[in-house]
């Protein structure tokens, strides 16, 4: 029976979710979706630039990939509503990222318009992927409103600092029956092999591959570091001593 | 005749549709998502809505992002 991801009544192989942002030439998108073989990619909404009206980043992602538009640059739950019905209106799907994010400095979500825009948009049947702070009981609320999953933070947007809150997100891996999905804050493919392994169902990441010195290389590695810890949590980790255990028998030894 | 578009005062041509604007621009309507005074423009009723003085016009489009 193979090991696929169920979100939004999809079925999907990769549990590497990409961004697709940072990139100065965004034709390497397409390498890097390549080299991280993920199948859900997301994007954002901006103003079309009248002196390059010709420029999508949908030319470099390609056809049969699901698309994950987040409402970046909402500072509210009515912005990311607006946002989200806007990017549904693309016809590319009706997936949405929710992300609401006031506080300029740290870039963490305001968890409280989260949960307001997920309910609003959970009822107008988007597949909704609220981006949070790991908060339980706020977790719970996400679910309860309709969530199709839930993005805890493992340290702030774009610092590759790794997973700071890692035993909440342990918490919510525990209690939550919705995939949950580790979503920024991730800089080595280490990261999220431990993010994995800890039984999350996928993790989303763009900086960690977008500010490697090659990304290609790196979008490889971090395929491979989500496989591996995939494998290992299926596997099931060995317990954790305090002392020693030896890995040879204690019998038959060879005696002067 | 005065709108505003992405944010920019500018002058148009009356009877200026969503679709005539956008070819004056050179931008593909498949790519773009258009919210005129605060209400989604659905793609196939770019030919028919026709711009107005004081219209407020959002041309958007889907960018690299996290």
């Amino acid at each position: 029976m193979e090991d696929l991801l169920e979100i939004g009544g999809k079925k999907i192989r990769s549990r590497l979710i990409t961004g697709s942002g940072k990139y100065s030439d965004e034709r390497i998108v397409a390498e890097v979706v390549a080299a991280a073989q993920c199948d859900i990619i997301t994007v954002a909404l901006r103003r079309v630039d009248f002196d390059h009206p010709g420029e999508n980043v949908l030319q470099h992602i390609p056809k049969g990939k699901i698309l994950l538009p987040n409402t970046s640059g909402a500072r509210t739950a009515d912005e990311a509503v607006r946002l989200a019905r806007l990017a549904r209106e693309m016809g590319c799907g009706n997936w949405v990222k929710i992300e609401v994010i006031e506080d300029q400095k740290y870039l963490l979500p305001d968890n409280i318009e989260t949960l307001k825009a997920t309910e609003i948009l959970a009822k107008e049947g988007f597949v909704v992927l609220p981006y949070m702070s790991p908060d339980l009981p706020l977790a719970r609320k996400l679910v309860a409103a309709g969530a199709a999953a839930v993005m805890p933070l493992g340290a702030p947007i774009g610092s590759n600092r790794g997973l700071r809150t890692l035993e909440l997100i342990e918490i919510m891996v525990e209690e939550i029956n919705v995939p949950v999905i580790v979503d920024a804050g991730i800089g080595r493919p280490s990261h999220a092999a431990h993010a994995m392994e800890i039984g999350a169902a996928a993790v989303l990441l763009n900086t960690a591959i977008a500010s490697s010195s090659d990304p290609v290389a790196m979008a490889h590695a971090f395929r491979l570091a989500v496989e591996a810890g995939r494998l290992a949590f299926l596997a099931g980790l060995g317990s954790v001593s305090k002392t020693g255990r030896a890995s040879s028998p204690l019998t038959g030894f060879l005696d002067d | 005749m005065n709108i505003r578009i992405n944010g920019k005062p500018e002058s148009i041509a009356p009877d200026m549709s969503i679709e005539k604007l956008l070819s004056a621009r050179s931008i593909d309507p498949a790519c773009v998502v258009v919210e005129l005074n605060k209400t989604i423009v659905k793609k196939d009723c770019f030919g028919s809505t026709v711009l107005k003085g004081g219209d407020v016009v959002e041309i958007l489009r889907f960018v690299g992002g996290g």
